[in-house]
């Protein structure tokens, strides 16, 4: 998998797929973009389990929050891990050793750690690095227009009235699939530098 | 669900605008009010917390310039877009993000003569600091950096004689001084070029030109490549370091590679205030369905103008980047294939006099400070757009006294050609 830029349908077909997802990282302040992605994907109809080892014993909107992947007791869909690049090797080494294991390792924006992706996708695991679900599920519905920001997707069919706690349609026309974004480049470019 | 690639004149209709989720409405409708309700207390928070995608106070987004601003950043191939009320809100709005008092930025020197005076004496209020760079000389950019460099502005096609700037030669000096290139696309429209595959990393319009086209609505835009990575340096701490006033939120940590066109909206427009209004966003949106169209248009007719003006008597010379004969033709080639802009100068045998009575004996081309226009316009720089400028700085920024600007519009060519006709030869 090239992990400089994704096809929408990798990315569509992942937000699609998945329906528990556990936030490593997932903080209670609610001024962390932690916190705002995890309550959003909450609100999006995803079953969502806070993992945070200084937390336990409270609840994150509702959710107990466990100490470890091993904690969760229950088979989950993604991991979305909400840490720096050099933390990510033993948060993926404990996603290995669960049964059955997860089918989606998601890094969040500006963290990546190709070793241990490679490792995660030897095991037929997907990955996708240095991206927010949030902002991706935001874009793919464009829901993310409201701000402006370009969906990269066209529709001439007419949305729900969106409310409160739906599902949105991610089944939108791609302009391209980012493959060729300028901002993807710009992040290739950088990671080869670097 | 395929990733094929839609073309730009797909772009220019679709990008942004679906129909209306409650009524149906194909046509984007004008959301002409200045708040939206909240669902409770909690939503609320979250979108004043930058927490939730929604609606606030048209002040700092609504939905009909979202559409605009979606289907610019698609036609340039940015990530993220903001309107503003004119061009030069989209300038200050730009700078207030990546400059503090003392900071400098590098600008070419041939600017649209309203952007010098910006830049020379607003702007120094501010304590930004802009410093003059020759767009044909690239050197002269590296020369100008400094530890307080900040950015690099130029303008694609350049007012006002039409020149084609190396945005691929600027933007590597960009990138070797760490600072950000800002280009104005104005007077080429993202039909002719798309500087963000230049090198550009951020573009800015007067969407009241070619975008909107028709002459009728004032309006900017800002548009974010999402190539430039504000944490590097601690240059710019608007978007690196922690925002006292979102509760600590640091803007690109949380936006990634939008976070700039975030900046500008929650820290620039709304503290600064210059929102488009919706009715010009539609007005401008409308034009912009055309855009393709128009544009091609407006070059082809452009080139027939110059080539008759190259070969009149009265004409002392033409410049038209479109003209094989013009000193930036190959530059043109390259960065603009299907047609070289509508702006360009012509200069008069006559003179300064000669000049004036052109004008006054047209009887197409309106007599106006505007470009873009589906009208063909006629000014003269030295005692309008540029008057504020000496005499020097005239000539140098190509608006010496004997300059006539002209603005090529979509009537018919032949017209266009024997108003002149007629004008030049009584």
């Amino acid at each position: 998998m090239n992990h400089d830029s994704y096809p929408d349908n990798y990315i569509r077909s992942i937000l699609n797929g998945v329906k528990s997802i556990a936030m490593v990282g997932a903080s209670p302040v609610n001024v962390r973009p932690s916190y705002f992605a995890f309550k959003y994907l909450a609100q999006r109809g995803y079953d969502m389990i806070p993992v945070n080892p200084g937390h336990v014993g409270k609840d994150l909107l509702g959710k107990p929050f466990v100490a470890s992947l091993r904690d969760i007791g229950r088979p989950v869909d993604m991991i979305d891990i909400f840490r720096n690049s050099s933390h990510i090797m033993p948060v993926v080494d404990e996603a290995l050793t669960l049964d059955p294991l997860p089918k989606v390792i998601w890094m969040q924006l500006g963290a990546r750690d190709d070793a241990a992706a490679e490792k995660a996708e030897a095991a037929g695991i997907k990955v996708v690095m240095n991206r927010c679900p949030k902002i991706e599920y935001g874009r793919l519905s464009s829901e993310i227009s409201w701000m402006g920001v370009n969906s990269r997707t066209l529709s001439s069919k007419r949305a729900p009235a969106p409310t409160q706690g739906m599902r949105l349609s991610l089944n939108r026309m791609s302009v391209g699939g980012g493959d060729t974004a300028a901002s993807d480049r710009a992040a290739k470019n950088k990671s080869e530098q670097s | 669900m395929s990733d094929r690639l839609p073309g730009f004149s797909t772009l220019a209709v679709h990008a942004g605008a679906q129909p209306d989720p409650t009524t149906g409405a194909r046509a984007t409708p004008i959301y002409q009010t200045t708040s939206f309700v909240f669902n409770d207390a909690d939503h609320a928070a979250s979108l004043f917390g930058l927490q939730a995608f929604g609606n606030i106070y048209t002040r700092i987004g609504n939905p009909t310039n979202a559409v605009l601003e979606e289907r610019v950043a698609a036609l340039e191939g940015g990530t993220a877009a903001l309107a503003v009320a004119s061009g030069h809100a989209a300038q200050v709005v730009v700078l207030q993000q990546l400059l503090q008092p003392g900071d400098e930025f590098i600008a070419a020197r041939k600017l649209y003569g309203g952007s010098i005076n910006q830049f020379t004496h607003a702007f120094k209020s501010f304590g930004w600091n802009v410093v003059w760079a020759d767009p044909d000389d690239v050197a002269s950019f590296e020369r100008a950096v400094t530890p307080r460099t900040r950015a690099i502005f130029i303008e694609s096609i350049a007012n006002p004689a039409g020149s084609i700037t190396d945005i691929e030669a600027i933007s590597t000096v960009a990138r070797k001084a760490g600072v950000p290139l800002i280009v104005d696309n104005t007077l080429a429209s993202p039909y002719l070029i798309r500087p963000i595959d230049h090198g550009a990393d951020i573009v800015v319009h007067s969407l009241t030109k070619f975008l909107g086209g028709h002459g009728n609505s004032l309006g900017g835009i800002i548009v974010d490549a999402g190539t430039f990575d504000w944490s590097t340096g601690g240059k710019y701490p608007m978007l690196s370091e922690p925002r006292p006033e979102y509760h600590g939120i640091r803007l690109q940590e949380t936006f990634g590679n939008f976070a700039f066109a975030i900046a500008c909206r929650v820290l620039g427009l709304r503290d600064l205030g210059p929102a488009l209004s919706p009715f010009n966003a539609f007005m401008i949106l409308t034009g912009i369905e055309t855009l393709p169209l128009r544009m091609q248009k407006h070059c082809d007719n452009a080139k027939a103008v110059a080539e008759f003006l190259a070969g009149h008597s009265a004409v002392a010379s033409v410049n038209y980047a479109g003209l094989a004969s013009d000193k930036y033709n190959q530059l043109a080639r390259k960065y603009a294939p299907k047609g070289a802009g509508a702006v360009f100068t012509f200069s008069l045998k006559g003179g300064y006099d000669a000049g004036v009575s052109l004008v006054s004996k047209l009887q197409l081309f309106s007599h106006l400070a505007n470009v873009g226009d589906t009208r063909s316009l006629v000014i003269h720089p030295a005692s309008t757009t540029h008057s504020q400028l000496d005499d020097a700085a005239k000539t140098k920024s190509g608006a010496g006294p004997d300059v006539v600007r002209l603005s090529i519009g979509i009537e018919d060519k032949e017209d266009l050609i024997a108003d002149l006709e007629q004008a030049l030869g009584a």
